[in-house]
């Protein structure tokens, strides 16, 4: 092991108590970064949630449309036209909105319906834990995550309720198929969807398209658009995008959200900072003799970057799994913290710049110090 | 005897601005010979510690030259002089100056890192120099585990491990008892023995004037004599054998 590295070690855990500070705060700073970071991808994630796991390559919508959940009316008569399309394999309408889910007690709680053609490719419930999709076929039929028992006055299948005095039945129970915006998930086939939010039966919101292998998507979606000048065409992953942009910035969470993850490195910038500081003035007579041995500001510097990465390997380890332990919690919640080996590692990157950055107060000091010193 | 290891020139040094202004120097001629142990004695404030600066190369003179085996620090920059004082030049400091969360061996070792040298080859030199200095049962010690003759001896291993030609000790027994501070004195003499090093001693304790080959006195920022030690150093060496 270098000297220079042991040298830095020793003074860094020589004084324990102001390591554990330092440890503190670059967990916290971290752990902030982390958890925000996080929340912003479970977040991106839980917005998409419904584009991504639709049986679709185009999604047809009105021009306009921000999000998944921004239900405008198409006219679902172009069914026909579309799947005459050369290299449209199926053109499938999607019902989704609002709607209020009366409990048998009498106490009613806001659902957003979900209603696709459970016959071809569409948008069907996944993860199912009890019960089948085809039950949804039925007069009554309804599929719910089995989170939200308490909150639909529900104990499992079989449970009744209303939907727009219509009476429903749980059939089918969903695991982890959780709303950011707290409002359960209702699936249920198409055509009682749209009574359930009210809307006349030559409307939708979508049309789902599945493309024949080979088709190409931009000839496909230009002769969608030539039919419906109003309406707009994305792929999958363009409108799964744009829900996500819209969500995370056009209403400000993802800036609230990295608002809070820039705090924690201005946090742990600065505490790191202070720390390796107090640490070099206390330790400014010993980088004094090294300065008059003849030592070179290069030799000094290493030192005191030693120290920085230290504080960063050391504070980071803890910080993960803190943060694994965050995941772990929240894995079920209506927002999970999401750490992707992507973000732990450049979450990793981030702590050792941040430290590093950090040594530059105490780089500066060192810089000053006049050798002579050692002689009063 | 050999030639000068260490060379100054009419040094003037200059402290403060203004008013304040001191003649902290003025006009210093030393050389500092190899195979010889010289004492620099004066009262405070005579410029010795100054004059020690100048000559460590910390301190840049306001004229004058200091030429160090053979290289001349006029107009060389820190960098350069931080250079020369890791290759040519050991510190003896009064407080010891060691660091308090390396082994005596470490702290042995870091003058040699400085220099870049591996580890393996600087643990067996700093082994060697601290048994010369008789601590060859403390190299894994930390200086807080020793006494404040060991701590010294530590640094003299510590000053004379990278072979210097020139060793400078600040009032290195000042902070000692009489018989550690006569042991530091013998090895240090001991050390001066070699041909190819001078030992530079700033003191202003007259005990330890039997040890010098030679004596320059400063007062007032001038050396006012220069004298021929008394050789007594073997037999001084000899006594002093026994507290180590």
């Amino acid at each position: 092991m270098p000297l220079n590295f042991t040298l830095a070690s020793r003074n860094l855990f020589h004084d324990r108590l102001r390591f554990v500070a330092t440890m503190v705060g670059i967990v916290f700073s971290v752990v902030l970064v982390m958890v925000q970071m996080g929340l912003y991808l479970g977040f991106g994630e839980m917005v998409t949630r419904m584009i991504d796991h639709a049986d679709a390559d185009l999604w047809v919508m009105r021009d306009g449309t921000k999000c998944f959940e921004d239900p405008s009316l198409i006219d679902a008569r172009k069914q026909g036209a579309y799947q005459a399309i050369d290299g449209v394999a199926s053109a499938e309408p999607l019902v989704i909105g609002f709607s209020d889910w009366h409990m048998a007690n009498g106490a009613i709680t806001p659902v957003f319906i979900v209603g696709s053609n459970l016959e071809g490719p569409g948008l069907r419930p996944w993860n199912i834990a009890a019960g089948s999709v085809d039950t949804l076929k039925g007069e009554e039929g309804v599929a719910v995550d089995k989170t939200y028992y308490e909150r639909l006055g529900i104990n499992g299948l079989g449970s009744k309720a209303e939907i727009r005095g219509q009476p429903v039945q749980v059939t089918a129970l969903t695991d982890g198929i959780r709303s950011f915006t707290t409002t359960p998930y209702v699936f249920v086939d198409m055509s009682r969807a749209r009574t359930y939010v009210g809307i006349p039966k030559t409307y939708a919101n979508y049309f789902l398209i599945k493309l024949k292998p080979g088709a190409d998507a931009k000839q496909v979606s230009n002769a969608i658009k030539a039919q419906s000048p109003n309406y707009e065409v994305m792929t999958t992953a363009q409108f799964s995008e744009r829900s996500r942009t819209f969500w995370l910035f056009g209403t400000g969470a993802g800036a609230a959200l990295f608002a809070g993850a820039i705090l924690g490195v201005i946090v742990g910038t600065v505490i790191v900072a202070q720390t390796l500081y107090s640490s070099t003035n206390d330790h400014i007579e010993e980088f004094a003799t090294l300065r008059a041995m003849g030592s070179s500001n290069r030799y000094i510097y290493t030192v005191i970057i030693y120290q920085a990465l230290l504080n960063a390997i050391v504070g980071f380890c803890f910080a993960a799994a803190i943060g694994m332990i965050v995941v772990f919690f929240t894995r079920s919640g209506a927002l999970p913290v999401v750490i992707t080996p992507g973000l732990m590692g450049a979450i990793f990157l981030l702590t050792v710049v941040m430290c590093i950055a950090s040594a530059f107060t105490a780089i500066l000091k060192v810089v000053r110090i006049d050798p002579v010193v050692v002689f009063s | 005897m050999s030639g000068a290891v260490l060379e100054a020139n009419q040094i003037r040094k200059v402290l403060g601005h203004g008013a304040g202004q001191v003649h902290a120097l003025r006009g210093v001629d030393l050389a500092l010979r190899g195979g010889e142990l010289t004492l620099l004695m004066g009262p405070s404030g005579s410029g010795k510690t100054t004059l020690l600066s100048v000559l460590g190369c910390m301190l840049t003179p306001t004229s004058g030259t200091v030429s160090i085996a053979g290289h001349d620090t006029a107009n060389a920059d820190a960098e350069t002089l931080a250079r020369l004082r890791r290759n040519h030049i050991g510190f003896i400091f009064q407080s010891y100056h060691l660091f308090p969360t390396l082994t005596a061996s470490e702290n042995v070792q870091l003058a040699l890192d400085l220099r870049g040298e591996p580890s393996a080859p600087a643990r067996v030199r700093a082994h060697a120099a601290l048994t010369q200095v008789g601590l060859a049962h403390k190299v894994g010690s930390f200086p807080r585990e020793m006494s404040g003759g060991e701590q010294q001896r530590v640094a003299i291993a510590r000053a004379i491990v990278s072979n210097p030609s020139a060793i400078l000790a600040d009032e290195p027994t000042a902070a000692l008892d009489s018989e550690n501070g006569q042991a530091i004195m013998a090895i240090l003499a001991e050390i001066a023995q070699e041909p190819g090093r001078g030992v530079l001693v700033v003191t202003h304790d007259a005990r330890l004037l039997p040890y010098a080959d030679r004596i320059h006195r400063i007062e007032d920022g001038l050396i006012v004599g220069v004298e021929a030690g008394q050789a007594r150093k073997a037999e001084l060496r000899a006594a002093a054998a026994g507290p180590r």
